[in-house]
């Protein structure tokens, strides 16, 4: 990429920063964390109450304390995602044929920064935003849950940074729709697309539970080709890798995610998933009519 | 030295329709060039072409003496489209930083501040995208192609939006652009608007040029009227030069003569004259 291009990158990264700024999305979006946030801090609150005294249950087998607090910390990991979800396809639903149909684009494209580079400015910008997002809204949650409960996860910062990984994906789906399909559509795809995710989460769930191979081989290979729900059950899992016995079992039935470990090479898949979006994303944006 | 902008033998072809075959022009030195014709013409077409925002099917392009759509080419280009939306949230003044930035232009506030006062706005360079008229957008729009002093400006329907005193406004300051040496390709419905400050003119009709020249000659002279006291006498093929001679047999012939008029056909005339009537397509 030329120094103007890289320049331009930047330019059109800082220009969706403004653009989150300045829309009420700014406003939405901290206002819908503040109540789910405190939400949250309500139900950790009653949840530890109610857990308080009976540290052993099962006969002794299940750590009921470790069991509230991973199952909550997983729960918080379920909504953070969702809200990230949907605030990156805001971001990036309209970024190619959306703006191109208002006018918006035509402007920014005759200026000599390149395609691909208003592209990667686009996406950089949008997931820089998301990213933060989530890993801040990670990071508040197992704060209040180890404020009032007094459980850490371990390790702590690898769940978040699943969060994060999988949010930039769906930033990337969403730009490379985008360059195939008008705003509303856009958006409306990619939600699904998140929604088939989360689908093949419940189905290798389903599958590990009911010792069914096959549901749990077609979970598993549904979660790379949407590799962000792969991402989250990475996440879930590390979150109770340092649990052991009856609880770490129970929170892996529990309701958000098969909580699968895809291995560390996981993180090297996406990053090539990722590379392959952007190449599709810029041929196809290459070779459009505006 | 490469022409500001060469054409040649362009044409597009969206699926089953043909919007330009085989459209030839150029555009060099500080001049006004005007592009003529119907609706679904072409005209567009051709503009997104030089701005490499579309893809032409066959035929070259070339804007100071590079490809369109690469960096050499965008940055020798100022664009106004014809349907352009900037971001609401913007204020007038960040639109043209904004611009400043992608174009890699050093002018700074100054620039920014000068161009606003060229098209009329410099007491909105705050006032936010959202808030302004139609017409305070597209002299926005006029002011961002400005930006970095292009030495071509390629402007679709720039005056579409503006009253007629704003449309004044635009034809002086496309008059000023080509005396500091710009040139202007300018698409424009607005006949009278071409026909009064470009050097030449361009008629593009199903995708083809049918007629090309200066305004002054494609207005060709159109014959000699002379009303006498027996009503008035037309001469189709007379020309100034033969006026002395026809005034002077008719009086001879005992006709009393009260006035000349040498006929001229307007680029209004050519145009409807050359352009296929939409129900003949």
């Amino acid at each position: 990429m030329t120094a103007g291009a890289t320049r331009g990158m930047w330019v059109i990264a800082r220009y969706t920063f403004r653009e989150c700024a300045r829309r009420r999305v700014t406003v939405v979006v901290p206002v819908l964390s503040a109540i789910f946030l405190a939400l949250y801090g309500l139900g950790v609150h009653f949840a530890f109450e109610a857990a308080h005294g009976t540290t052993r249950a099962a006969g002794g087998l299940v750590d009921t304390h470790a069991l509230v607090g991973a199952t909550l910390v997983g729960l918080a990991m379920f909504a953070i995602l969702f809200l990230g979800a949907v605030f990156a396809v805001f971001l990036t639903f309209n970024t190619v044929r959306g703006d191109a149909e208002t006018g918006s684009l035509q402007t920014l494209v005759v200026r000599p920064l390149s395609r691909p580079a208003l592209l990667a400015g686009r996406f950089l910008g949008a997931g820089m935003l998301c990213g933060v997002y989530v890993f801040v809204m990670y990071l508040v949650a197992v704060a209040i849950t180890g404020r009032i409960g007094d459980w850490w996860p371990h390790p702590l910062l690898l769940p978040g940074a699943a969060l994060v990984g999988a949010v930039v994906i769906v930033a990337a789906l969403s730009v490379l729709v985008s360059v195939y399909l008008t705003a509303i559509p856009s958006g409306i795809v990619v939600l699904m697309l998140y929604l088939a995710g989360l689908l093949a989460g419940l189905l290798g769930q389903i599958g590990d539970a009911l010792s069914l191979s096959n549901l749990q081989t077609t979970g598993r290979y549904i979660a790379f080709v949407v590799p962000f729900e792969a991402l989250y059950q990475q996440g879930l899992n590390s979150l109770t890798s340092g649990m052991t016995g009856l609880a770490r079992v129970i929170v892996q039935l529990g309701p958000f995610g098969g909580a699968q470990d895809f291995g560390s090479w996981l993180w090297l898949y996406c990053l090539g998933y990722l590379l392959a979006v952007a190449a599709l994303a810029t041929w196809s944006f290459a070779r459009r009519d505006l | 030295m490469a022409p500001l902008l060469e054409v040649r033998d362009l044409a597009k072809r969206y699926r089953a329709t043909d919007a330009l075959r085989g459209v030839s022009l150029r555009v060099e030195g500080a001049s006004l060039v005007g592009l003529l014709g119907p609706n679904g013409a072409g005209k567009s077409t051709l503009v997104k072409i030089c701005c490499g925002l579309v893809h032409p099917t066959s035929g070259e392009v070339r804007v100071a003496g590079h490809a369109p759509g690469t960096p050499e080419a965008c940055a020798a280009i100022g664009y106004l489209a014809e349907l352009f939306r900037f971001p609401p949230w913007l204020s007038a003044d960040e639109v043209l930083r904004l611009h400043q930035e992608l174009a890699g232009s050093r002018g700074g506030a100054e620039e920014r501040s000068a161009l606003l006062e060229l098209v009329g706005l410099g007491y909105a360079a705050g006032r936010r995208v959202g808030e302004m008229s139609k017409g305070m957008q597209q002299r926005l729009g006029i002011a961002q192609a400005l930006i970095g002093s292009p030495p071509l400006l390629l402007l679709d329907e720039p005056t579409s939006a503006l009253d007629p005193a704003g449309r004044r406004d635009v034809r002086d300051l496309l008059v000023e652009l080509r005396a500091r040496g710009t040139s202007v390709l300018l698409n424009s419905h607005l006949l009278s608007e071409v026909e009064l400050v470009c050097d030449r003119v361009v008629i593009i009709d199903a995708g083809r040029v049918v007629a090309e020249g200066d305004p002054g000659r494609l207005a060709r002279a159109g014959g000699v009227e002379i009303e006498t006291a027996s009503g008035i006498r037309h001469f189709p093929d007379a020309g100034r030069d033969d006026i002395p001679g026809l005034v002077a047999r008719l009086v001879a012939e005992g006709e009393r003569v009260y006035e000349v008029r040498q006929v001229r056909s307007t680029l209004e005339d050519v145009y409807l004259e050359v352009v296929t009537p939409q129900e003949g397509r």
